[in-house]
């Protein structure tokens, strides 16, 4: 018993929760310290509908504006994936009427510059940096957009692979440009149009349109159960 | 003890353990272990399900309740159509998503409806990657040999040959749509080694595989201007009197309204069940897996096939607290990370099949050598900062940076201390019966993605998730399209919502509770 009384973890915050008070769209609660944000929501019984999604850090739905007890600085994060302390004041982002752009990737017939077709305000950034700091995900969002209007769009697909999708960079931009749906096209068209196409890929899909696993289906197919379990342990 | 304290033996056995190799279980202690370990095979979790399609089959408790529940409709209900269409696809995750697109693009009229945001899925956290037999040493074949071996010989043969032998025509589908999967400096794609494969099969996006495909799939779908109906929750479908499904009804989560949608047909792609909280399980599954497509399925007659086995992802977060259930990707015991229990030694073959792993670290637990917390959660270490001295600083960085941003939030750094883990509810292993085009034995009811059941066998093996997803979305749009032109929109009714009631009647009636549950109770109700 003191062996195993040795293998825990400390968490005296767990033990004995301690209440903090916070605000959640302006009005006060106590909730206990550390659970996170979303969690807080429940707690103080609200139901979420809009706002939650996979809970896990990946899908952007619950895109959360706060600021910490008498800083003047609001911040974003993801609701899933923050931890409410004492004074903190939060509100879950409502959905942007951000412009989308249509386009069908696959028929572009020049992608780099069909980018200022679709996005035209794309060039206009006066570099506030406002969407870099609002990023919940770190992405510099600035130097990305920057990055798209000169077509290095390599990069811009690298940078923006964290990309959750929030739109948080959008209501803080001045010049109405949805950061990340420019990076989504950009990402696209990176992979659509100026990514090497996978030679080892089309050999493969040849391979079973021209049959050439056949004769190995047809006998693992006609094994009976002994003889199929017997050959897969033969698969290491 | 402070956490670190105890994360020391982790970094002084390194070394040594670095040396180790471990055996793999022989199918024997194999099976011994499981019996005795895995979640699945506690018999006090399961009861027969009491009615219906399969009446006397056992199942976990939580299921069997809402498979018996009644539904929230009333069946003298107004059936007026608000909406009609060739195609009505329920869920916008990657099953839903690709049926949707594929019945778009072979021309029928398609409307998706989901009770989230168009994407919102556990498709969206898939980080592992997706089993593609791309490289030249594999193929096809020895895919589908793997497969078999991780779901226990219990795989639907024909389900599982068709979702190998297109896997190579849905990657090249997705680069087309501009995914960017990792390449090899020769332009090939970059494949990984994942646990219970026997060659490297998995493509990936670093450890962003799901998002990024979810991006590119949910752009598409807007693009294609496909018809959209989010906040609506599925609550029953429609049948005509022959009992063939010609439609559904949603409750719109906004303003509480039904809505009431005809279709020539309906692919269900409603995901899994983590969010019933199984056995009192974490789950590292989204706000919105629920089983809906189950129940709705059930009602209407579809049979369901392997519901008695669930996936307990061996690596769920146990520390700190807020991070309780999520993931830990499995691709850092695929670049060599040791499971370490408290005394510091490894215990299982970390690349063994799923089933394999959890049951080996419920084991280590139950018999004392886990790591506890305050919160009364055990789990074991997970060696991350072995990846870092095995390949390279900056290595945990660079291949699992969505992880590393997650522990980063709670002042972790996963490059140089290892992490907590215990197995979470992760995956419905079976689900409705389907054949190859995705259909069930009710005509124009497809399921799709984790709803259906067959292709896994007893355990999914990683990475075969997102695949099944790209695969049988693919086949039911396109089957479900490809009837549309030559069929009438069939009567709607709620016979079979009758017989359900008369039948449930004749067994001391429904289990008391409403199906499907749509979201979650976790709204605390009372100060």
């Amino acid at each position: 018993m003191a062996q195993q009384d040795a293998n825990v973890i400390d968490q005296p915050e767990v033990l004995k929760p301690r209440m903090v008070s916070i605000e959640i769209s302006g009005k006060k609660y106590e909730v206990p310290e550390g659970i996170t944000v979303i969690k807080a929501l429940w707690y103080t019984g609200q139901e979420v509908v809009r706002g939650a999604g996979c809970l896990g850090g990946f899908c952007g739905a619950c895109a959360t504006y706060y600021r910490t007890k008498d800083d003047p600085k609001v911040r974003t994060c993801l609701a899933c994936q923050m931890a409410v302390q004492d004074g903190m004041s939060f509100t879950i982002m409502p959905p942007f009427p951000a412009r989308k752009a249509i386009y069908d990737i696959q028929t572009l017939q020049d992608p780099k510059q069909d980018l200022f077709n679709l996005y035209p305000e794309a060039p206009l950034c006066r570099n506030c940096n406002a969407c870099t700091e609002s990023c919940p995900q770190k992405i510099d969002v600035r130097e990305g957009v920057w990055k798209a209007v000169f077509g290095d769009f390599k990069s811009v697909s690298e940078m923006f692979m964290d990309c959750v999708m929030c739109g948080m960079c959008t209501p803080v931009c001045i010049a109405d440009i949805a950061p990340n749906l420019v990076a989504l096209y950009v990402s696209r068209a990176q992979g659509a149009h100026f990514t090497e196409k996978p030679q080892g890929l089309e050999t493969r899909i040849k391979e079973i349109q021209d049959g050439r696993f056949n004769d190995e289906w047809k006998k693992i197919l006609a094994m009976s159960e002994k003889e199929l379990a017997d050959h897969c342990a033969t698969v290491k | 003890m402070d956490i670190h304290a105890l994360q020391q033996i982790v970094h002084k056995t390194r070394d040594a353990r670095r040396k180790q190799t471990i055996a793999k279980f022989s199918p024997a202690d194999r099976d011994q272990l499981i019996h005795k370990y895995h979640p699945d095979y506690r018999a006090s979790a399961y009861r027969p399900i009491r009615f219906g399609p399969n009446a006397d089959e056992k199942t976990v408790v939580e299921l069997a309740t809402l498979l018996e529940g009644d539904s929230p409709i009333r069946d003298d209900m107004d059936l007026t159509p608000h909406y009609t269409t060739d195609v009505l696809v329920v869920g916008g995750g990657g099953a839903g998503c690709a049926a949707a697109l594929h019945a778009h693009g072979a021309g029928a009229k398609v409307m998706l409806a989901t009770k989230l945001r168009l994407g919102d899925s556990n498709s969206v956290m898939a980080q592992g990657g997706m089993q593609i037999s791309v490289a030249p040493e594999d193929s096809p074949v020895t895919h589908f040999i793997d497969t078999l071996k991780g779901g226990h010989m219990q795989n639907d043969h024909e389900l599982l040959k068709v979702m190998v032998e297109e896997g190579p025509s849905i990657a090249k589908w997705l680069i087309e749509l501009g995914v960017l999967f990792d390449r090899q400096a020769d332009g090939n794609l970059h494949v990984k080694k994942g646990g219970g494969s026997s060659k490297p099969r998995l493509v990936t996006c670093s450890d962003y595989t799901g998002l990024e495909m979810m991006r590119v799939l949910k752009d598409e779908v807007i693009n294609q201007k496909i018809q959209l109906l989010e906040f609506c929750a599925a609550v029953e479908l429609l049948s005509d009197d022959e009992g063939r499904c010609t439609g559904a009804i949603f409750k719109d989560l906004d303003n509480h309204r039904y809505v009431v949608v005809a279709a020539k047909s309906v692919i269900l792609a409603t995901g899994g069940i983590g969010r019933l909280h199984i056995q009192g399980f974490p789950t590292s599954n989204h706000y919105g897996a629920t089983g809906d497509g189950l129940c709705l399925s059930y009602r209407m007659g579809a049979r369901l096939a392997h519901i008695d086995t669930f996936q307990y992802h061996p690596s769920g977060a146990v520390y700190p607290e807020q991070l309780i259930g999520a993931l830990v990707t499995e691709g850092i015991r695929s670049e060599g990370g040791h499971l370490v229990n408290a005394t510091g030694e490894r215990f299982v073959n970390e690349l063994d099949t799923r089933d394999v792993v959890s049951s080996s670290i419920i084991r280590e637990c139950e018999e004392g050598r886990g790591i506890r917390t305050m919160s009364g959660r055990v789990g074991v270490w997970l060696d991350t900062p072995l990846l870092d001295v095995e390949h390279g600083p900056g290595t945990v960085e660079k291949h699992f940076p969505a992880m590393m941003l997650q522990f980063e939030r709670f002042g972790i750094d996963i490059s140089k201390d290892p992490v907590l883990i215990y197995p979470t509810l992760h995956y419905q292993n079976g689900g409705v019966k389907i054949d190859t085009n995705a259909e069930t034995n009710v005509n124009n009811l497809f399921v799709a993605g984790e709803a259906s059941g067959g292709l896994h066998g007893r355990n999914r093996l990683m990475g075969n998730s997102l695949l099944d997803l790209m695969v049988f979305g693919k086949r039911s749009g396109l089957t479900a399209a490809s009837r549309a032109g030559a069929m009438k929109q069939g009567k709607l009714t709620l016979k079979h919502l009758q017989r359900f009631r008369a039948e449930a009647g004749k067994h001391g009636n429904s289990s008391g509770v409403i199906s499907p549950m749509i979201l979650p109770a976790y709204t605390k109700k009372t100060g």
